[in-house]
């Protein structure tokens, strides 16, 4: 009993030193998280002969579980920054980016929109990656009239907070609208049918545009399926829906789901198209799917196989800085980036409100799209098709919303 | 609407199937129910078990040995399935249930609630296995074929599923009724203080109990892999507590009544699916509370009255 009572109060003493070095460590590790930003150039207050500089916010997750997307982030930012300065800079003052890391984490994310607009007085901020950051960080640059896009943040909320938010990628449900109109036009489809995971809003979202655009376009929807999350036999829907003869089936599912669902329906003797979302995108949905993916096509965001020139000079010049192809986060945020400093350019200030006029009326060529703002701040711009050849990811087209 | 879709022959082959996998699991479910009156909940964790013994023998075994008979493939995978899921079946009993034997019933039955989570979870954390999906190389072990039989699709993972699940029965219920294991198992069922005063050694019994019962969910999991070509540790819990519904169905601890209550189970989804997709899923558990207000003993089930 002795011997316990020793260890416990031992174990306590040592909880307690290590939540004593803990709180140390906390604020001051605030200030070194920031300090590389710093460190790029000398701060302001330090040169005042410096030529005038615009500096602008980024914030990614440069550590923790999205680290890749954080860096593809930062150097796609990178990137366009350099790019302006070459080519004279913005508004006759150089771009100084001052990239923070959000750890992937709301908590730290809202740290650092609050540390970039008041300590490093940003302009205008790119960022971040995740939805649940942006969301922490959307209502402190709105309360400050600090413009912020976010290059990849696709849940809807985002950009609700208010109207200094806007963001670079469509939103999911935006993608069924132009699988549609894929479906439509260029395949020449006019009976379709939809499955998805009714558990899911994601996957919800996409077919429920996608039958109304569908609709509205002349088609007509035989079938629209739902399954539980976790199904793995979907032959009672797909049975059903194939008896009405759909001429493609819309899987809005992700890939494990997808692959499943293209499987079973050929092994149901269906012979027609199969058509999806972003949610296909990984190498797996041809491990599940086997030779039932072949000839499928998924919307996506960005392919560097895209033949348009925006395309190939980011690759180009993206590969030549970086060694390594932009993935669709880095250009997402190349794209981001451009739309702000456009936007502070036809502005003339660097004034948040009259950035964010200009971002409203934003009509920009980028690598992503020919890109104008609705009224919620989401981009309408075109999508492109990844067809799904010998179990590789072909580039197949851009479709116009 | 037009029930054409919902009522056909392709539906009815839909349910059988859906129904084989269900009563490959449900048959050890019952068995081990009837023995020993444990409601094994980590049956299904067995049959995941079962699913990631052959994953493995696949990717590891099979790309760096290729030119094996296919024959011998199946086989080979039967094997390992079934030993992998007897091994974690009897390790399980050995571990965590034997020391509850004579303790309340309750106390088993929340055990196997744990042992099932335990399984569930600790496959998600290793860093071979993780939480996610992966795809079963199920042609490497059994290359599909497919049938086109007056417009109804078939193909050979349903036959094969339909035939290991009535071997399966069959051979349960010769075990059962015509082994000299299979009466003390009874016997151990009955009577448990008796079963040793007749010198039995129930423990050896319990152990062999579990051993088939989980060799029964391995190759239940194996062929699950199979048909539906994508397993998670996770894969476990739904068909387990279907399987259990159907065992209900069928008359818990009653071999055939757990076939019988499957593919009733597994047809009846089917036709509620595709009569409303949403109405499925619910379709398993409306049928649990209706059996056990109407027959609580279950279709093949006989009324027993309970002695005072």
């Amino acid at each position: 009993m002795r011997e316990k009572v020793k260890f416990l109060s031992g174990l306590i003493s040592v909880l307690a030193i290590v939540a004593l070095i803990a709180g140390c460590a906390g604020p001051s590790s605030t200030p070194s998280a920031s300090s590389p930003t710093a460190s790029t150039s000398a701060s302001p207050s330090a040169s005042p002969t410096q030529a005038k500089e615009i500096v602008i916010g980024v914030v990614a997750p440069l550590t923790g579980e999205a680290a890749t997307f954080g860096k593809s982030t930062q150097q796609g930012a990178q990137l366009a920054a350099d790019e302006w300065n070459a080519k004279g800079g913005l508004l006759g003052a150089k771009i100084r980016l001052v990239v923070s890391d959000d750890k992937g984490d709301p908590t730290e994310a809202a740290a650092a929109f609050t540390r970039e607009i008041e300590q490093d007085k940003v302009v205008a901020i790119v960022g971040t990656v995740m939805s649940k950051c942006s969301l922490a960080g959307a209502p402190i640059c709105q309360a400050h009239k600090i413009p912020m896009i976010s290059p990849t943040s696709t849940n809807p909320k985002v950009t609700e907070v208010g109207d200094y938010i806007f963001r670079a990628c469509f939103i999911d449900p935006f993608q069924g609208t132009v699988g549609a109109k894929f479906a439509y036009d260029n395949l020449g489809v006019r009976k379709a049918a939809c499955i998805f995971d009714v558990g899911n809003d994601y996957t919800k979202g996409l077919s429920e545009y996608f039958r109304d655009k569908f609709k509205e376009l002349g088609g007509e929807i035989v079938g629209f399926e739902a399954h539980p999350t976790g199904t793995t036999d979907f032959n009672a829907q797909l049975t059903k829906i194939i008896s009405a003869g759909p001429e493609l089936i819309y899987i809005s599912d992700y890939y494990n789901d997808a692959g499943l669902i293209m499987k079973q329906a050929r092994a149901l003797g269906f012979k027609g198209y199969f058509l999806g979302g972003d949610g296909w995108d990984s190498p797996d949905l041809v491990k599940i799917g086997g030779d039932a993916v072949e000839g499928g096509f998924f919307t996506n965001h960005f392919s560097k196989d895209d033949p348009r020139p925006e395309v190939q000079n980011l690759v180009k010049a993206y590969t030549a800085k970086f060694g390594e192809p932009p993935d669709a986060l880095a250009a997402l945020a190349y794209d981001a980036a451009n739309l702000m400093f456009d936007a502070i350019q036809r502005a003339g200030s660097t004034d948040g409100t009259a950035i964010r006029d200009a971002l409203k009326t934003t009509n920009f060529k980028a690598v992503s799209g020919q890109i104008t703002f609705d009224q919620n701040r989401n981009p309408v711009k075109a999508a492109v098709i990844i067809e799904m050849k010998n179990g590789q990811q072909v580039y197949k087209a851009t479709v116009q919303p | 609407m037009d029930l054409s879709a919902v009522f056909n022959f392709q539906q009815l082959v839909n349910g059988l199937q859906l129904g084989a996998i269900y009563a490959l699991i449900a048959l050890g479910y019952t068995m081990v129910y009837g023995i020993i009156r444990l409601i094994n909940f980590a049956h299904g964790d067995f049959y995941m078990i079962g699913a990631y013994s052959v994953y493995f023998f696949g990717i590891y075994f099979l790309t760096a040995h290729t030119g094996i008979n296919p024959i011998l493939v199946f086989i080979m995978a039967i094997i390992i399935s079934m030993a992998a899921g007897a091994l974690i079946a009897v390790l399980a009993n050995q571990i965590a249930y034997k020391p509850l034997r004579y303790r309340p019933r309750l106390s088993a039955l929340i055990t196997a609630v744990g042992v099932s989570m335990f399984l569930e979870y600790f496959f998600s954390s290793l860093p071979f296995i993780g939480p996610s999906y992966l795809a079963f190389p199920n042609d490497a072990i059994i290359p599909r074929t497919e049938y086109l039989l007056g417009g109804v699709h078939l193909n050979n993972y349903q036959i094969i599923d339909l035939g290991v699940a009535i071997l399966l029965m069959g051979f349960l219920t010769w075990f059962v009724r015509g082994t000299m294991t299979g009466k003390a198992m009874r016997a151990v069922s009955l009577d448990k203080d008796a079963s040793k005063l007749m010198g039995i050694d129930i423990e050896k019994i319990i152990m062999i109990t579990f051993l088939i019962g989980g060799a029964f969910a391995g190759v239940a999991g194996l062929l699950a892999g199979i048909t539906y070509p994508r397993i998670n540790p996770y894969m476990g819990i739904l068909p387990g507590l279907k399987a259990f519904v159907a065992a209900v169905l069928g008359g818990i601890g009653i071999i055939p009544g757990a076939m019988l209550g499957a593919f009733l189970l597994g047809i009846a989804e089917v036709f509620a699916t595709s009569f409303n997709s949403l109405l499925g899923e619910g379709i398993a558990f409306a049928i649990l509370i209706l059996v056990l207000i109407f027959r609580p003993q279950g279709l093949l089930g006989e009324k027993t009255a309970e002695k005072v």
